[in-house]
């Protein structure tokens, strides 16, 4: 008989709510359904599904996988975030070795608070001594990361047009021709960026947020990826997306051949492995409205997916208001370690 | 929430082997389980083992693999005395090993 008791769990903006069984695995199923129709992908078994009931109503406070089943971790410029997001003054190598030290952290980025390779460019001889200076502290790996950011290539603090303007206008043969522009320009920036952070060893070039301007940022990534593992081979390439589709602002750019407005997950990481990158961040976006259970399971549904199709490491993003995490700021352990045990078992992800 | 994710769901870096598998990822391409077994070959353990903070810090105490506290009295093995040993036992390339011997004149 099916029971009544009502479960502790949270929205997508984090707050508490109380559901029934009967609830919650109804918002499973509409979020199953939901990715389902919207990737074009494989529903969850009926066992998956009642895996995610069972870690959603679990008791406890933290929920976590066997040891045997941990993964590794990647973060996109951990090693500032103390002083950016706590206010606590840190130089960036000291911050990478309390990451590593005190948090247990598997890998950190070094990246600037202004988190863009146009910014980066201009200071990267200084940024890549930060970066060797904390390479000479620590054991883990260290990435250099920032976002492509094509927007920041627009006039007045850009070279290109503003396609964003030149639309409404009409002018849409200008706005294309503006979002190619920026593209190479990205790329050229991007491939600087790299060769400083190759020249002082680094571990890794991590390029963040990718697609976020849409699919020329996403053509910018995957061209800027290709580039830097044929020029420097040994410096390893993560990619991490913005959102769950890459937005068409183009509408017409390709990468080998498949056009890049629409792709979902399963199909980016079929991409980046093109590109030659070495780690792959697919996002779920986070609905705010609607509850975790139908959160999570949308989650799972893309990222088992996107698992299944990949043949390189996969790192969820699983970050404020992404992969099933709350769309909020100071987060809670109780659906964070629930996001983490469901991406781990149900997805088979290889690092968060 | 990086705590969390650490917590709940982590191998915990240089306390037990998640800097080393990261690493083999990273040279390798390899998906999680692959890069796990990859590791306790080489280092003559289990999973079980490889994913355990007691078992792996007196491994790498003995490998000089780098640790989460620091022995002033010991030999240096935090950092890039560390990685030179990790590469060698791993059988891969790290980036800042190669560039500090190409510095130091000792690079074959």
């Amino acid at each position: 008989m099916e029971s009544e008791i009502k479960y502790f769990t949270r929205g997508g903006d984090g707050s508490i709510i109380y559901m029934t069984e009967r609830e919650i695995r109804e918002d499973i199923d509409a979020g199953v359904a939901d990715a389902e129709r919207r990737g074009k992908i494989p529903p969850l078994t009926e066992d998956e599904k009642q895996h995610i009931y069972e870690i959603v109503t679990m008791p406890g406070s933290v929920v976590g996988v066997a040891p045997e089943d941990t993964v590794v971790s990647t973060s996109d410029s951990g090693s500032d975030k103390f002083t950016t997001k706590c206010g606590i003054p840190l130089e960036r190598s000291i911050g990478a070795m309390v990451h590593e030290r005190v948090l247990g952290a598997d890998s950190v980025d070094i990246g600037n608070e202004d988190y863009n390779y146009k910014t980066v460019k201009g200071i990267a001889k200084r940024e890549a001594a930060v970066l060797k200076r904390a390479l000479g502290t620590t054991t883990i790996p260290l990435f250099y990361g920032a976002m492509p950011d094509l927007g920041f290539y627009t006039k007045p603090d850009g070279p290109v047009d503003n396609w964003a303007e030149l639309l409404p206008l009409g002018k849409v043969d200008e706005a294309l021709a503006a979002q190619e522009q920026a593209v190479e320009h990205s790329v050229h920036d991007i491939l600087y960026v790299a060769q400083q952070v190759d020249a002082v060893g680094g571990d890794g070039i991590h390029i963040d947020t990718a697609g976020a301007a849409g699919d020329g940022d996403f053509l910018a990534t995957l061209k800027a990826a290709e580039a830097i593992k044929s020029k420097y081979p040994n410096l390893g390439v993560s990619i991490g997306m913005s959102g769950e589709f890459v937005l068409g602002m183009h509408g017409r750019l390709k990468y080998g051949g498949k056009r890049l407005a629409g792709l979902y997950a399963h199909d980016q990481v079929k991409l980046a492995e093109e590109a030659g990158a070495d780690i792959f961040g697919p996002v779920v976006n986070t609905n705010s409205d609607k509850s975790f259970p139908w959160n999570i399971a949308r989650v799972c549904t893309f990222l088992k997916a996107c698992s299944e199709a990949a043949n390189i490491p996969i790192h969820a993003n699983a970050g404020m208001g992404v992969c099933g995490v709350p769309m909020v700021e100071n987060m809670s352990s109780d659906v964070v370690s629930r996001v983490d045990k469901c991406l781990i078992e149900i997805c088979k992800i290889d690092g968060l | 929430m990086e705590a969390t994710h650490a917590i709940a769901a982590g191998m915990g870096g240089v306390r037990t082997a998640g800097d080393l598998v990261l690493r083999v990822q990273l040279a390798k391409k390899l998906r999680i389980n692959e890069a796990k077994q990859y590791v306790a070959d080489k280092l003559g353990v289990s999973i079980t083992e490889l994913c355990d903070v007691i078992t792996m810090t007196d491994l790498r105490e003995r490998y000089g693999f780098g640790l989460p506290h620091y022995e002033p009295d010991a030999s240096v093995n935090i950092g890039m005395e560390a990685k030179f040993r990790i590469a060698e036992k791993l059988g891969i390339r790290i980036n800042s090993v190669e560039k500090f011997k190409e510095l130091a004149g000792t690079a074959v």
